[in-house]
């Protein structure tokens, strides 16, 4: 398997050879946040193009066509419009906190962004609590929100943001809880241990019955936690106009139109950690040749896709399902889905008590 | 079955089948001025706002529903990227009137403009907005929105055809094609600032 | 009919009657016109409980109201009661709004247009035109000068300011101000201008967390006076504005129109051009409620619903296309039949599409009424019982998903419906559910008469020879009601033996949903009131015409 930590390392090297050493941190950070916001808005970007032809699909349409071949270039477009969009500033609202509102939310995808494994050695931060950290990160997130329907000053983002409030933090329990079954199954929260521990067959396979709800539960809050259909009460279009960031213009709205899909990959980059084996190629235990062929697709490949699948089930939901209602949509979590996590969680510690896994 | 010539007043026939005269004007007002670098800025942003119209959805009467089939799978304005049909006017960036405006939607039309964000164009749809249509006799409509707002491009039908529709937008993508951002002639105007040069075209707000 | 002219004598004895047109008609004196619309509501013998179309009319000398009643005990008969008010300057009549709730909304719509208050009404404003309108357009002697009206592009003000007139022992009427909302009511306004309202309705609705407390309907935001345009266009002339009321009934409302002239006229229309006419009603439904089905998912968030719904649509608009000439706004009836004869391949693509549609029935039941969200989001919600649905005249789907029989099509045949088998829908429900159900079913019915008609068009004349060229009506009134898409839709026309019609009224269907939405939307949440709007699927221009 290739180790883009030989890169890396052979990076620091030729830096540090010919530099002090605060010098080549210096220029490292400004390396790895210049190739992040690459990343980032190229990402988003794909996203945005992606989530348009997909859903063209599922409804018997074409998508973007014109603008480009296929309409590859139809979402550049919409950026460059985006950046020159007048920013408009409203009367009788909080400035400072609706001005600071978007940054809270695109600091906070950021943060998790950049915690993610994107393959063999290109990982950014390797904490010992990684997983954690990433959690808490998104957290930050909704006080963007709710700080945007706040100091906006018109009711309906005011209730959009109350809704997404009680929602994010209603479901960030059992995506809290279907990470740590699976933690408690793999006994580390390290990002990297998390892969490594993969080698022999993903979490998916290895924890079997539990680790399998545990997928389901954080498939559906991690659906609900980046306020997409049909959990989109946030923004519900039919009731609250933009829902949060009805009053927001330009690149204000940008970001949280960046950070909604970002979301999405981050969510489905995390999905991907914990039950399918982060870049972890698919290995079977025993089928040597058949293992060795599959580490021959670079590990970056092996993460995209997975993500990207899981990603296309989330869209899929958004362009299948109707909205469900604010109060279904807190009785499913609070009396349902929290009660099975739990449920789930105790009866991963008994299956991993009794060595019950491959 | 071949179709008949209708009579155009203001154009020829052979205008308005082609749009190359719209293509030459545009051409023709880019080559005046503007140095290289500032001159394809211009274009590359003009290329974005045309490319990206997000429209408001405004829709009163027949003109809507018509627009609805615009969105639609057969017609698909998703192709042209109209599709990101806004319902905040913040981040939409054009408003497409379908539809008649009577006195107690004027006030809340004109809001809804001056709501929108720059750089923002006004679509007149069908009879109605264009001039009235066939209600523009009665005691409380407003014969046009051209009365109320700058209207960028008119669309006439009674409701138009979506293929009327895609003519109109893009007639709206040429002109965006011709404006300049930075300045200079062309450059779009504000309201204010064109009623300033044309008191007279206030027309019934004064 | 008979019996009725007594028992009427027995209740008011100062009751005059007038025979001879197509129904009875009682003239009342204002002072007793309360009591005796009690008496006609309550009286087991009359049992008029439908309020079918209230009609403000001016008589020149004097201004009143003619009240369309419809008891669907005695086989939905028809009363017409004529009540004048004392003085033209002034005028008064008594609401009948604490009988038949429907009048609430229609009793404003006579005070906007003609200027007559009614006593003891809860909530006398405006229903269409700005509050600080001048004149009431409908008189005869309306200035019209635009400088009296001109565009106002500010705020109108004191939007929550109302009142009631009330009637002291003395007879003395006195002017009572109020308010629509309260205080300190948390008000989350709705439209003009909202993805969901389906055109420029206006809600206002006070909201205690998310829960709806009060909704407060503001019409008028495409409100294009068509009724009083009507009063100087000749008949052939007044036509279209039928299309452009309820587009999505264009057909219906057009024959309609058509039908309430030939009536007058004494024309027969040719079987060939009913059976045509028929069958453009039927496509029209079925178009209007597959839009109606994809708005009700695009409402509840399932926007891939939609784009199905909108796709066999497009096959029915193809079938107009090809013999109508438009995809909107048909103008295919003419007086006497209609204006051109079917395209050759029109019973070819009618078959066509007569064969799809059961199997994409089948897949929307799939896609969105099977789906478990969606059954959560429409069932229970948006409750009226039948008697309700009764008392505000909710008539077509929306009534029969309370399981009101009152299609029109079964109830009071017109056209050739009489010979045609199909059955009535009817859910018990009484929810949104319900409502979707009976326009998804209303489709197959739809599809049902379609079947029956399509190798059966006669031979034949699209129009009827004896047309006159010039269409005087003669003296008289005339009242027709149709099954549109969304119920019964009537056409009342007064001639004077004029070329144009002395007074045109529409009483339009979705007029009467709105009223209903207080009802319906208090206790449930805000996101019900997108999902009522959607199921009781109100067209605006319709309502505000």
């Amino acid at each position: 398997m290739f180790d883009f930590g030989k890169w890396t390392s052979a990076l620091n090297e030729l830096l540090l050879g010919v530099m002090p050493e605060w010098a080549a941190i210096t220029i490292e950070c400004v390396l790895i946040a210049v190739a992040l916001l690459a990343a980032y808005s190229l990402l988003a970007i794909f996203y945005i193009f992606y989530e348009r032809k997909l859903c063209a699909w599922f409804q018997c349409r074409l998508g973007p066509m014109r603008v480009g071949p296929w309409g590859l270039l139809q979402v550049f477009a919409d950026v460059i419009k985006i950046l020159i969009k007048e920013i408009i500033s409203i009367k009788n609202t909080d400035k400072f906190l609706f001005r600071l509102a978007p940054f809270i939310v695109i600091v906070s995808s950021m943060t998790m962004f950049a915690c993610l494994p994107w393959g063999n050695g290109l990982q950014i931060i390797d904490y010992n609590i990684g997983i954690f950290f990433i959690l808490a990160a998104s957290s930050i997130g909704v006080l963007g929100i709710l700080l945007a329907g706040w100091s906006s000053n018109n009711k309906y983002t005011l209730i959009g943001a109350m809704r997404s409030g009680a929602q994010m933090v209603s479901y960030e329990i059992s995506l809290g809880l279907a990470i740590i079954t699976i933690v408690l199954f793999a006994g580390t929260m390290n990002i990297n241990e998390l892969v490594w521990a993969q080698n022999d067959g993903w979490f998916l396979f290895r924890g079997h019955i539990p680790a399998i709800i545990a997928f389901l539960i954080y498939i559906v809050a991690a659906t609900a936690e980046t306020n997409r259909g049909p959990f989109d009460l946030p923004e519900a279009e039919h009731e609250l106009v933009a829902g949060y960031h009805t009053e927001y213009s330009g690149i204000s709205y940008g970001f949280y139109y960046l950070a909604e899909y970002l979301n999405l990959f981050i969510v489905s980059g995390i999905a991907s950690l914990m039950f399918l084996g982060g870049w972890m190629p698919f290995h079977v235990p025993g089928w040597d040749a058949f293992n060795n062929i599959m580490d021959y697709i670079p590990s970056i490949v092996w993460f995209l896709g997975k993500a990207f699948f899981i990603s296309f089930v989330i869209i899929w939901f958004k362009w299948t399902f109707p909205r469900v209602r604010i109060d279904q949509l807190l009785a499913f979590e609070w009396k349902y889905l929290m009660p099975l996590s739990l449920v789930n969680l105790v009866l991963m510690a008994v299956f991993v008590a009794l060595g019950w896994h491959f | 079955m071949a179709v008949k010539e209708g009579k155009i007043k203001s154009m020829s026939h052979d205008d308005f089948k082609d749009n190359e005269y719209i293509d030459k004007l545009v051409e023709e007002l880019n080559a005046t001025g503007a140095n290289v670098a500032v001159g394809n800025l211009n274009q590359l942003i003009n290329w974005g706002i045309s490319n990206s119209l997000w429209p408001l959805t405004f829709g009163t009467s027949c003109c809507a529903i018509e627009f609805m089939s615009l969105g639609a799978a057969r017609y698909d304005m998703a192709r042209f990227g109209f599709e990101v049909a806004r319902n905040s006017p913040r981040q939409a960036d054009y408003i497409m009137v379908q539809g008649t405006i009577v006195h107690r939607m004027a006030p809340a039309l004109v809001r809804l403009y001056e709501q929108l964000a720059e750089p923002k164009y006004v679509i007149a749809c069908g009879g109605c907005a264009v001039s009235g249509g066939p209600f523009k006799k009665s005691y409380c409509v407003v014969p046009g929105v051209d009365q109320i707002l700058p209207v960028d491009v008119y669309i006439p039908g009674c409701p138009p055809r979506p293929e009327a529709f895609f003519y109109g937008l893009m007639q709206l993508q040429r002109k965006i094609k011709v404006q300049k951002f930075f300045g200079g002639i062309n450059r779009k105007q504000k309201r204010e600032e064109f009623f300033a040069a044309h008191p007279e075209e206030r027309g019934l707000l004064s | 009919m008979s019996d009725i002219k007594e028992i009427l004598k027995g209740i008011c004895p100062e009751a005059t009657f007038v025979e001879g047109g197509e129904n009875l008609q009682v003239n009342v004196p204002e002072k007793k016109w309360h009591d005796f619309a009690r008496q006609l509501h309550d009286d087991k013998r009359l049992g008029f409980d439908v309020l079918t179309a209230v009609v403000g009319m001016d008589w020149k000398e004097s201004v009143g109201v003619v009240y369309y009643l419809t008891s669907t005990s005695r086989g939905w008969d028809i009363l017409e009661v004529k009540v004048e008010a004392a003085d033209r300057k002034d005028p008064y009549i008594h609401s009948v709004a604490d009988i038949w709730h429907v009048a609430n909304f229609q009793e404003r719509e006579v005070y906007d247009f003609f200027g007559i208050k009614f006593i003891d009404h809860p909530d006398m404003r405006r229903m269409f035109l700005r509050n600080d309108w001048v004149g009431h357009p409908l008189l005869k002697d309306y200035d019209a000068d635009p400088k009296l009206n001109p565009i106002r592009l500010d705020d109108e003000k004191n939007e929550d300011d109302t009142c009631t007139y009330v009637e002291d022992e003395k007879g003395k009427i006195k002017r009572i101000p109020g308010k629509v909302f309260q205080e300190d009511d948390y008000v989350v306004n709705f439209g003009p201008q909202h993805p969901s309202t389906h055109g420029v309705m206006r809600m206002r609705a006070s909201v205690d967390g998310e829960t709806i407390t009060k909704v407060d309907m503001m019409s008028g935001y495409i409100h294009r006076g068509i009724e009083k345009l009507s009063e100087g266009l000749t008949y052939p002339q007044i036509l279209h504005f039928t299309d452009r009321m309820d587009y999505m009934s264009a057909h219906q409302n057009r024959h309609c129109l058509c039908a309430c002239i030939e009536k007058a006229l004494g024309l027969e229309v040719p079987r060939r051009a009913e059976v045509i006419r028929v069958m453009m009603d039927e496509l029209m439904r079925i178009s209007s409620h597959l839009l109606a089905f994809g708005c009700t998912a695009m409402d509840l968030g399932a926007t891939t619903a939609f784009f199905y719904g909108f796709r066999e649509r497009e096959q029915v608009l193809d079938i107009f296309e090809k013999t109508c000439g438009a995809r909107m706004s048909m103008n295919y009836n003419v007086i006497g039949g209609v204006i051109a004869d079917i395209h050759p391949d029109f019973q070819k693509d009618v078959k066509e599409f007569l064969r799809i549609m059961p199997e994409r029935l089948k897949e929307y039941h799939k896609v969105f009424s099977g789906n478990i969200i969606a059954m959560n989001r429409l069932k229970g919600v948006g409750n009226l019982p039948k008697e309700d649905a009764i008392n505000y005249a909710i008539t077509g789907p929306s009534g029969r998903g309370s399981n009101w029989s009152c299609d029109c099509r079964k109830v009071r045949p017109y056209s050739i419906y009489s010979e045609l088998k199909f059955d009535e829908v009817l859910e018990t429900g009484c929810d949104s559910y319900a409502r979707y159900m009976v326009r998804m079913r209303e489709i197959e019915t739809s599809c049902q008469i379609l079947e029956q008609l399509v190798d059966n068009i006669p031979e034949g004349p699209i129009r009827a020879l004896n047309v006159p060229k010039i269409i005087k009506l003669p003296v008289g009134h005339w009242y027709h009601q149709v099954e549109a898409s969304r119920g019964t839709f009537g056409v009342y026309i007064e001639s004077d033996g004029q070329k144009t019609p002395y007074r045109v009224h529409f009483q339009s269907p979705c007029f009467n949903l709105i009223g209903v939405m207080d009802l319906c939307c208090t206790g449930y949440m805000i996101a019900d009131l997108i999902t009522i709007g959607a199921a009781l699927d109100f067209v605006i221009p319709d309502i505000d015409r």
